[in-house]
């Protein structure tokens, strides 16, 4: 036992130590011109005494600002004139103090632990993060990018998803898939590599049977308890790295289905930190079990709370004889609506809809089903009806950090109208929603559907059956779009009302707590 | 006997042409388009002219009158219809004026209950709706001549629905330039699929969105370009549903809005938001009877039409030339006598 532990310590030191030596040589790269000797042979484990006089020159850590004061004292002892023994054996002692506060201070980064380090660590890992890797998602017109993914997948035994029909040319860096091809297809039966739960859930993803940001969000988390229950570590290995390893097929599995929401993203985060979190004496079956209730909770807090909460401080917005308008089917808004009637708010509601979706009518039912008085229109018909509207509620896909609210397509020309009549736009957004990413336009990063959609028969002709053949002719269904903030007037969060251009400090408070 | 035979034969055009209007009254717009809506009411009017008893400019006026109240009762959201008697109306007038030699507004009203210069007058106003007629049958190759004067190469322009006039402008700009064309199909009629069709036909690169994503392309848009059922007298536009929204957002990123109209389509109503500028068609397009019960609880507007206020366009492109939108009282006034606004 003690030399398994042991072992796992020695295993552990010498994980960080090979993270050091990598860092090491990133930063000696960029100092080649200066530095003039390469010594990796010092950076072996403390315990091997180092020979070289020339390592304390290599260590100075560029970044770091409390090393400086250890680094200086090599500085103080090389120039002395002193036996070649003794200043050796000194700068190896010095050397392993150092190593030893490096570490402690890498730990001090981890989250979870003292808060004096983190003073001084913060603008650093801000910088850090800007450096992000673009997703492959929206580089798909750069081949080097696709070979790589196609690499990734066949190391992880999934199917590529191959693109369907003529893409607009403003859009070629995106992805475009038709519905009649699903990736189910190209997989064996039983599929080895994939768990079943996540073969019906990513079939159910790209057919559309569910859509919707928290109906995904929680699809997917249903799926991952599923995944955790029926996991068994194999021997020798680690449940809390094994199963982040295990989790990252199904992952590009589910995105090659359907491109992840923001908010699924974030739950893989944070599934992804707890399973890392879990400390490795624990017993698998509690290991388990541990896991489950911290999915349980985070659906609980993050999706079912939080909808209450906004609903309580959404209705105090809601006044007797208003009129208010609704776009497509938003969970988050059709919760609101029904919670408000309950309360015996006397209201009616405008629902509009468009194509290809057609959404609206979900919503429609669902109202209509709870005794709500409504009204029915399509989105060109919206100079029309906006006369006769005091509220706009509209739901969120996604809140960015510099204040645009990401949502179905349509929405920005809802509230573009609704401020010109002067008539208020409330958007709906729980706060697990928000993400990191910016963007000024619904071009750079959207989804493309397929095509096919937009075809429509009436009265017993397809104009556009042959779209195909037409080599000129393209057809275009995005998904999402953007909408700037100075057309919203309100964002009702579970943390309370705040203006479209509060998002980064809630993205900065919910950072600093984790 | 022939005359009544004459008569007969017109009383049965005039029938038809009137069942053609009311059946005409679905989203889809009318069975023909407005520039041939505009030529068979001119040919009826010339007609009536020719055959019809009447003895002085006043009868002409008043018959002319009367069978444009029916015309326009069949069928009052097709302005075209009410325009072209306005036009008659003002031959007549015009042409009276001249045969008489008299220039004085104040005479002329009584004056035009007299009998004089009746031969001649009838064969001046039968040339002058021959005139009007040629002018007629012109209009979409006028406009469509001014094409490249406003588009150049690389461009990128949008437009809504299906429009005969501006199908002609940009397959003529198509010969010599080469540009991307975006339509939105404008739900539910979704006539934008036939205007993408016949424009990717002329091998323009076209592409075909949803309604709602009207304003998440109109960043990468260089013009919009839009016809219009009806340009009102304030210079503001009575166009397809939809028209409203891409108006807005082609402010909202300051890309110049031409609308392309021919003479015939300038109206000297006033908009108003009361019932006449409304119209409405059966709302199985938009919720089917396949959706069942919800149907009864539910109310469902299906709307054709939609206002644009002047403030939001940038030029009207029409057979006479570019004009901007505050000078379309000016020009309204020169078609049209200002009693006759009433019919």
């Amino acid at each position: 036992n003690e030399g398994k532990e042991l072992s796992k310590e020695e295993k552990q030191r010498l994980r960080k130590q090979k993270k050091q030596q990598k860092k090491q040589k990133e930063r000696k790269n960029e100092k080649s011109e200066t530095e003039k000797e390469k010594t990796p042979v010092s950076l072996l484990p403390p315990p091997r005494p180092v020979a070289t006089q020339k390592a304390p020159s290599a260590l100075p850590a560029p970044a770091s600002a409390p090393i400086p004061v250890p680094a200086s004292a090599p500085f103080h002892s090389s120039p002395a004139p002193s036996p070649a023994d003794k200043p050796a054996k000194s700068k190896a002692e010095l050397k392993a103090e150092r190593r030893a506060r490096q570490e402690t201070d890498r730990a001090a980064k981890q989250p979870g632990s003292s808060s004096s380090g983190i003073k001084t660590k913060v603008p650093l890992s801000e910088l850090n993060p800007v450096v992000k890797r673009l997703p492959e998602h929206v580089q798909v017109d750069d081949p080097a990018v696709v070979k790589r993914l196609a690499k990734k997948l066949e190391r992880q035994q999934i199917p590529l998803r191959s693109d369907y029909g003529y893409k607009v040319s403003l859009f070629s860096h995106l992805h475009q898939y038709s519905r009649k091809a699903p990736l189910t297809q190209q997989l064996s039966i039983p599929s080895t590599v994939i768990h079943p739960s996540i073969v019906r859930l990513g079939l159910q993803y790209s057919q559309g049977i569910v859509a919707g940001s928290n109906a995904r969000s929680v699809a997917l988390l249903h799926a991952f308890k599923q995944v955790i229950r029926d996991y068994t570590t194999p021997p020798n290995e680690e449940l809390s790295r094994d199963l982040v390893n295990k989790l990252k097929p199904y992952i590009s599995f589910l995105n090659q289905c359907r491109p992840l929401s923001a908010s699924m993203g974030n739950a893989i985060k944070y599934i992804k930190k707890e399973i890392s979190n879990i400390p490795s004496q624990c017993k698998e079956e509690e290991a388990k079990t541990k896991l489950l209730t911290c999915i349980d909770r985070y659906i609980e807090e993050k999706i079912v709370l939080a909808a209450k909460a906004i609903s309580k401080y959404a209705i105090e917005k809601i006044s007797d004889g208003d009129v208010i308008l609704v776009y497509g089917c938003s969970s988050l808004v059709n919760n609101i609506l029904c919670e408000a009637f309950e309360k015996s708010r006397k209201f009616r509601v405008i629902v509009v809809d468009s194509r290809p979706r057609l959404e609206g009518r979900e919503a429609l039912r669902r109202l209509v089903q709870r005794g709500i008085s409504c009204t029915y229109v399509l989105i060109s018909a919206l100079s029309y009806i906006l006369p006769e509207v005091s509220k706009v509620f509209l739901g969120a896909h996604a809140l960015l950090a510099n204040g645009y609210v990401m949502s179905r397509v349509g929405t920005s020309q809802i509230a573009l109208v609704a401020r010109t009549f002067n008539v208020p736009v409330l958007v709906c957004c729980e706060t697990y929603k928000f993400c990191e990413k910016v963007q000024t336009d619904s071009f750079v990063s959207n989804e493309l559907d397929d095509p096919d959609d937009l075809m429509v028969t009436r009265k017993g002709k397809t104009q556009l059956e042959n779209w195909q053949d037409v080599s000129s002719l393209g057809l275009l269904n995005l998904v999402y779009d953007v909408t700037p903030p100075d057309f919203v007037d309100l964002v009702i969060t579970d943390l309370g009302m705040i203006p479209c251009t509060s998002v980064p400090v809630v993205l900065r408070v919910k950072n600093l707590d984790q | 006997m022939p005359g009544a035979d004459k008569e007969a034969d017109l009383t049965e055009r005039i029938e038809a042409f009137l069942a053609d209007l009311k059946r005409g009254g679905c989203g889809t717009g009318p069975i023909r388009g407005s520039g041939e809506t505009a030529r068979e009411t001119t040919a009826l009017l010339r007609k009536v002219t020719a055959q019809a008893r009447w003895s002085s400019a006043g009868d002409l006026m008043e018959i002319i009158r009367k069978e444009g109240r029916r015309m326009t009762a069949a069928q009052p959201s097709e302005t075209t219809v009410g325009n072209m008697v306005l036009r008659v109306l003002k031959i007549i007038r015009e042409e009276y004026a001249r045969s008489r030699g008299s220039s004085e507004e104040t005479d002329q009203q009584e004056s035009l209950h007299k009998l004089q210069h009746f031969v001649h007058l009838k064969a001046n106003v039968i040339e002058a709706i021959n005139e009007l007629l040629t002018e007629l049958d012109g209009t979409t190759d006028n406009i469509a001549m001014q094409a490249l004067e406003h588009i150049h190469s690389n461009e990128v322009i949008m437009t809504v629905g299906r429009s005969r006039t501006v199908e002609a402008f940009l397959k003529d700009a198509a010969r010599k330039r080469k540009f991307h064309v975006i339509v939105a199909e404008c739900a539910p009629f979704c006539q934008g699929h036939e205007m993408a069709t016949n424009l990717s036909k002329a091998s323009i690169e076209t592409t075909v969105i949803a309604d709602a994503a009207i304003f998440a392309v109109m960043s990468r848009v260089n013009k919009v370009i839009i016809g219009t059922q009806t340009v009102l007298a304030n210079g503001g536009l009575r166009a397809v549903n939809g028209t409203h929204t891409v108006a807005l957002a082609a402010r909202h990123h300051s890309t110049p809005l031409i609308v392309c109209a021919p003479m015939f389509k300038l109206s000297p109503q006033f908009p108003n938001e009361e019932d006449t500028f409304h119209k409405f068609v059966s709302p199985h397009e938009v919720l089917p009877f396949t959706e069942g019960e919800i149907l009864s609880k539910v109310n469902v507007h299906c709307p054709v039409f939609d206002y644009v206020p002047p403030e939001l366009i940038t030029l009207f492109i029409s057979n006479i030339g570019g004009n901007a939108p505050s000078y379309i009282y000016r020009l309204m006034s020169e078609l049209y006598h200002p009693e006759d606004h009433d019919l």
